[in-house]
């Protein structure tokens, strides 16, 4: 303290302490910033999260099959996750189902959930990632969906594949994810018809995407070049979202 | 302007010396924001599904909600792993880590933490004492576990061989929070002995430090 450049370091000191305290309120002013309303910093963010779609398309390996598991691994019961809750899941009558194809698509008729299964089926057992963290294994049964776009004369070029859903959920996939062969429109979880909380009639199973991206009772298709977004993604989920 | 041992002579003329290089200190800075911004997100995504009887209160965390948290996580991702390519390409090829960080040695540490534990070590700017040492070590490997562990879960599939080097997407989820857990711990740590010494504040900022007049 009898040192005669004490003070001036002292007030240096004190200046860099109000400055990093003025960083930490700054970084609580942040906290605010959660994509909602726009301000710049959530621009940043929305320009960061479309600079993490182009880099995992990037990464995207086409031939890059997700992990299959033996049936002894799934997961069982398997978890019930939606924007609402289990007593609300929405029940998809199968003498009234078709389903409704429009955008780039060659033939537009619509489909019965009969006519879907009478392409060949599939079955996977895969590790479905939910955007929360947890991850829950299951086996879905289905058409390849690569199968079924070629089958309805869909524009392979095209840029995306949309899905609208009858709980008035929405989302839409890249088309190599489309494309990758583990893609599928599932109709059975493990070994009977997808029951209504897992999506009846018909959900689809990506296992290189996040669970929100596997659309559960899909009324509509439609294949665009047009970003068509999603429920979460409009929120602000990353639209990629690939594993 | 060389220095002698902890104990060494009384320097009569005060003097600055650099002891932090610009790329140290401008890599510094931005990976304490790119921590504090990588932290508070992340524990607001550990908060949508804990793994642990453990929950991070909403006010310590960044983002408002899962979309906003993964919005911030995945963009200071970037900041924070082109930061630390920078720093550590430069300790590696400058010799920075060997010369700053080794040699450390278990006898070394035990006598710098009995030193320190007494507040009998003193604190040389630019040097280094061997628990510091050891603690940057620590902090650079939790930083490797908690990248690696982090692609891991963030790419299952693209990425599945360091995802299955790591026990699976469900044992690479605890290896990032334990990582994140190393971290934290190490910053407590690291900001105590910033407040006891906080003239190392100053070097961090300007490169300079007085230097040591055996009184520390």
């Amino acid at each position: 303290m009898n040192e005669p450049h004490r003070p001036a370091l002292a007030r240096l000191e004190r200046r860099l302490f109000l400055r990093s305290s003025l960083s930490l309120g700054a970084l609580t002013l942040l906290s605010g910033c959660d994509l909602t309303d726009g301000d710049a910093v959530d621009r940043v963010l929305w320009a960061l999260s479309r600079w993490n779609d182009r880099v995992q398309a990037a990464l995207f390996n086409p031939d890059r099959l997700a992990p299959t598991y033996p049936a002894a691994a799934i997961t069982d019961p398997f978890p019930f996750n939606a924007f609402y809750d289990e007593s609300d899941v929405p029940l998809v009558e199968e003498a009234s189902y078709k389903l409704e194809l429009s955008g780039l698509i060659a033939d537009k008729a619509p489909w019965t959930v009969a006519q879907l299964r009478t392409l060949p089926q599939e079955s996977q057992i895969t590790r479905h990632i939910c955007v929360e963290g947890w991850s829950a294994i299951g086996q879905w049964r289905g058409v390849r969906f690569r199968t079924f776009l070629e089958r309805i004369g869909a524009d392979l070029r095209a840029r995306y594949v949309g899905f609208r859903c009858a709980d008035r959920y929405y989302s839409s996939i890249d088309m190599a994810t489309a494309l990758h062969p583990q893609t599928m429109l599932a109709l059975d979880f493990r070994d009977a018809p997808l029951p209504p909380k897992y999506g009846y009639p018909m959900k689809l199973r990506v296992p290189t995407k996040l669970g929100f991206k596997n659309p559960k009772h899909i009324a509509a298709i439609f294949v665009t070049n047009d970003y068509p977004g999603g429920y979460w993604e409009d929120q602000g989920y990353n639209w990629f979202s690939g594993s | 302007m060389t220095l002698s041992g902890p104990a060494g002579p009384v320097v009569p003329v005060r003097t600055t010396e650099h002891v932090h290089p610009l790329v140290v200190r401008v890599t510094h800075a931005l990976n304490a924001v790119a921590i504090v911004l990588m932290a508070t997100s992340g524990w607001r995504i550990y908060d949508a599904s804990p793994l642990f009887a453990l929950r991070f209160p909403a006010e310590a965390t960044l983002g408002g909600w899962l979309g906003g948290a993964i919005a911030w996580h995945l963009g200071a991702m970037w900041l924070l792993v082109v930061n630390a390519t920078v720093y550590i390409g430069y300790g590696l090829i400058s010799g920075h880590f060997r010369r700053r960080f080794l040699p450390v040695s278990p006898g070394a540490v035990l006598r710098d933490l009995a030193l320190a534990l007494t507040l009998r070590l003193p604190h040389r700017p630019g040097h280094y004492n061997a628990v510091q040492r050891l603690l940057y070590w620590f902090v650079l490997l939790c930083g490797v576990a908690a990248v690696a562990s982090g692609l891991a879960i963030w790419k299952p599939v693209q990425l599945q061989d360091l995802a299955a080097l790591l026990g699976g997407y469900e044992t690479a989820r605890r290896v990032h929070f334990f990582a994140m857990t190393g971290i934290v711990s190490f910053l407590l740590i690291h900001l105590t002995l910033v407040a006891v010494v906080p003239r190392t504040v100053p070097a961090m900022i300007t490169g300079r430090a007085r230097l040591p007049r055996g009184d520390a």
